[in-house]
């Protein structure tokens, strides 16, 4: 069941000193506007410090601000109890909705969470509903967050998701302040120094103070005169030392009592011992600090904590400057780790200052993991691309893309049936981005992609494979339509292709079709392609088909035959590598027959005629039928069956 | 010398109360001496000459028990103030948490207190501290005499306490101002403990 909240514990009853500024101040930001700021506010302090005050002091303040909102407050051993009646009574969800519901919750002691796993995915599913819903939620322990034993790590986060404040015991001019405001509160009027007397006692929690000063009200009210300072003392001295106190933090009842108050060296004692306390408590308040913020940031902190509990060998200030240095060490680790993939960054051992050397192993392992991804094959090269009039658009792009990467187009997509040199080009931007720019280049078959994607995943080191592309200056893709169908990897793809634009890199595929034709394919990675530059890559022209069988037979006889030649790339080729299929096919039985090719022996393998006297007609022919106006001359001539172009021959 | 030892959770700190010869500064050490209770302090070690002149330098350890945990000692040292026992002044120097300089208010002495000043700043000097970064505060002793016999505080301050440090007016042999100069100096060693490591 959720509580009233208590007409006392407001705003204007709450001591604001150096130790709850903040605390105070969020607390006040989220009242006055909930759901908009710190969401979840989560506030922690020893008991007795104010936590529950200021979380009904939200709810007061946020009540009178807006009286429409609903506000709940509820403990969470109530929370959970009165959770399981419902549940027993068949009522949850009516009861759940009702917290979902509210405008601002307050859940107090959640410390009493650990353990309870049903209770942890309950609030979490609070948590989540309430922040989607604009609303308001402030929990409170007398831990911080990473300190509730066994709490749930997505809670965790969520929690330091919003903002995590602490209140600590107050000082002494604080308490000071307490007790002239409660001392107001009762009307209760003491003698000067009395309440300063309470306020140097060794009680570190508000609560205790106030239950000292009741007690001098008690006895104030049975007295016939006003208690002095002394008297006081002698009221609470007995208890203060008596009770089972911890050491308190900001007093300076620590000090040991001066034999003769009235002396120098007492009054010397008390001084020094004040001025030693203010500065110990100095560093202790430091650390603490230091814990808070820390620990806000979703460090561990178990260093600092020893800091405080068992002292330090060596001077604090160190101390806190070493873990400090460790935090940036892991810092820098985390910020190597996130260029290598955002996976490997979010590793929980980049959050433990005490481990920074398994860090900086876990780092050396992922990049080593991220070895260098496949560079292009250097044996294609621009050079040996001829340029002809179809394909003159695709290579002086694709040249220029490669002297000015991930500037001039991005990404640049040939497109091209098979075998017409799609890989050749590209590997050729490959080749020259290394060259010219020194750039670390990833060139590879989109189905060997989509494989290494799958062996990451089966030994669960995405994250290292992540790395390894992302970390390259191109990425060039060959054969994208072969990731048809294959959705993770369009998904890693997509994320790696943003990843890479926005970090300047270049991009390049090759496709067998325009990337919105390809069946299969994301129309988000689709219109990403067709958004860069798409050039088409035709079947080789006849001065391409010549380079071509002119190199390939220049890499094996002394002489090319400009006959043989001539005669070869006469032959029609949709692609570069039917052209070496045919040449391969010559030279084969030239081989097998110990002579060099001619044009008979071409003719013969290549038309199954016998070889004959090579006929001064043969080249002109082609050129006299594609005169007649054949779209494709060559074609449409060597097409023919032997028999009828022997008989068109005997008509001539 | 450390300040502060977090291992042992002791601090202890170590000031040393210069000056001229016949300044006061044995004189402050015994009025403090009479003054702390019996098991607070240590024997005051005084090694004095037959003419009661410091011959080499007194000694007094106070133990102020355990605050906040740290068991706090502190130990006064005075230096022979003739200027021809500087060897032993720098001895003594060594490792001071703070100084207490103790100037004769007599006009006549202006001149001593100048060269006790200067020779203060060399000694330190010379063990690479900075008088700038040491606690430093000054003491006026002898504020009791006739008037027309010495320089006030203020006049004591523009001469020699130009950094304006904190300073006390003093008549040791009545206690006056004696431990008022003792807290003032605790106060800024013990506040160095907040820098830390520079402390110590």
């Amino acid at each position: 069941m959720s509580a009233p909240l208590s007409p006392q514990m407001r705003f204007d009853g709450f001591v604001v000193g150096a130790a709850n500024r903040l605390a105070a101040a969020a607390a006040r930001a989220v009242a006055e506007s909930p759901g908009t700021g710190y969401n979840p506010l989560f506030i922690y302090a020893r008991p007795g410090l104010g936590k529950t005050h200021l979380l009904m002091a939200i709810g007061h303040a946020a009540q009178a601000i807006n009286p429409a909102l609903v506000v709940e407050y509820v403990t969470l051993d109530d929370f959970v109890e009165a959770f399981h009646t419902a549940v027993g009574a068949g009522q949850g969800d009516t009861y759940r909705r009702r917290f979902v519901e509210a405008d601002v919750l307050l859940l107090d002691d959640v410390q009493f969470v650990t353990h309870r796993r049903e209770t942890q995915a309950e609030l979490l599913r609070l948590v989540d509903q309430m922040q989607a819903g604009g609303r308001q939620i402030v929990l409170t322990s007398d831990r911080p967050p990473a300190d509730i034993e066994a709490f749930d790590e997505r809670l965790l986060r969520r929690v330091a998701g919003g903002l995590v404040v602490d209140i600590a015991a107050p000082d002494y001019e604080t308490r000071v302040a307490i007790l002239r405001r409660k001392a107001e509160e009762r009307q209760v009027v003491f003698k000067a120094g009395v309440l300063d007397t309470v306020a140097t006692l060794a009680l570190d929690s508000v609560r205790e103070l106030v239950g000292a000063l009741n007690r001098l009200v008690a006895f104030q009210s049975v007295g016939n005169a006003m208690l002095d300072a002394e008297q006081a003392r002698l009221v609470l001295g007995v208890r203060a030392t008596a009770s089972d106190v911890p050491p308190a933090p900001a007093t300076t009842a620590a000090i040991p009592a001066p034999e003769a108050p009235a002396d120098e060296f007492g009054e010397f004692l008390s001084e020094v011992a004040e001025t030693l306390t203010r500065q110990v408590e100095g560093w202790r308040r430091r650390v603490e600090e230091a814990m808070a913020r820390w620990e806000g940031q979703g460090y561990r902190t178990a260093r600092l904590a020893g800091l405080l509990d068992r002292g330090v060998d060596g001077d604090p200030a160190g101390a806190l400057a070493s873990f400090v240095a460790d935090i940036e060490r892991l810092q820098a680790l985390q910020a190597e780790a996130a260029a290598l993939s955002d996976d490997l960054a979010s590793n929980a051992v980049f959050r433990d200052p005490d481990a920074v050397v398994a860090a900086e192993e876990f780092l050396a392992r992922a990049v080593e993991g991220a070895s260098p991804p496949p560079p292009p094959e250097g044996i294609w090269v621009f050079d040996d691309l001829v340029e002809s009039e179809g394909n003159r658009v695709a290579l002086r792009s694709a040249r220029e893309t490669a002297e000015r990467p991930g500037a001039a187009y991005n990404p640049f997509v040939i497109v091209g049936g098979a075998g017409v040199g799609k890989t050749h080009l590209l590997h050729a931007v490959g080749n020259l981005l290394v060259a010219s720019h020194g750039s670390v280049v990833a060139c590879l078959n989109a189905q060997d992609f989509s494989e290494e994607l799958i062996e990451a995943l089966e030994r669960d080191r995405v994250g290292a494979w992540r790395a390894r592309y992302r970390r390259v200056q191109a990425l060039l893709l060959d054969d994208v339509q072969l990731l048809a169908g294959h959705e993770r990897t369009q998904e890693e793809l997509y994320l790696l292709f943003n990843h890479l634009v926005e970090q300047g890199a270049q991009l390049a595929f090759t496709a067998s079709a325009e990337p919105g034709e390809i069946e299969g394919l994301a129309a988000r990675l689709a219109s990403r392609l067709a958004g860069g530059l798409v050039v088409h890559l035709p079947p080789p022209e006849r001065e391409v088909r010549q380079a071509v069988i002119e190199r390939l037979l220049g890499a094996r006889y002394d002489r090319v035959d400009p006959e043989l030649a001539g005669y070869l790339a006469g032959r029609p080729a949709e692609s570069v590598r039917a052209v070496q299929a045919f040449v391969q096919r010559v030279e084969a039985a030239a081989d097998a027959r110990h002579a060099e090719p001619d044009v008979a022996l071409a003719r013969e393998v290549l038309e199954g005629a016998a070889p004959r006297a090579p006929r001064p007609a043969a080249g002109v022919r082609t050129s006299g039928v594609g005169a007649s106006g054949f779209r494709s001359p060559e074609k449409a001539v060597w097409e023919w069956p032997d028999i009828g172009e022997r008989l068109i021959e005997e008509w001539r | 010398m450390s300040l502060v030892n977090f291992t042992t959770r002791e601090i202890t700190c170590k000031i040393v109360y210069y000056g001229p010869g016949r300044s006061g500064k044995t004189t402050n050490l015994q009025y403090i001496y009479g003054r702390v209770p019996e098991g607070r302090r240590g024997r005051m070690v005084s090694l004095a000459t037959q003419s009661d002149r410091t011959l080499f330098f007194d000694f007094l350890p106070i133990d102020l028990g355990s605050i906040s945990g740290f068991t706090t000692r502190f130990q006064l040292y005075t230096v022979p103030g003739q200027v021809y026992y500087n060897a032993t002044r720098k001895l003594v120097l060594q490792g001071a948490d703070g100084v207490v300089f103790v100037g004769d208010s007599q006009a006549r002495r202006y001149d001593d207190n100048v060269e006790s000043l200067q020779n203060l700043q060399e000694n330190l000097l010379a063990q690479g501290v900075d008088i700038r970064q040491l606690p430093v505060v000054f003491q006026y002793n002898k504020q009791d005499l006739p008037r027309d016999l010495i320089l006030s505080p203020d006049e004591l301050d523009d001469a020699l306490n130009f950094r304006g440090v904190r300073s006390f007016g003093a008549d040791c042999l009545h206690g006056h101002g004696v431990f008022e100069t003792l807290k003032g100096i605790s106060e800024l060693v013990l506040q160095r403990l907040a820098a830390g490591s520079s402390a110590a």
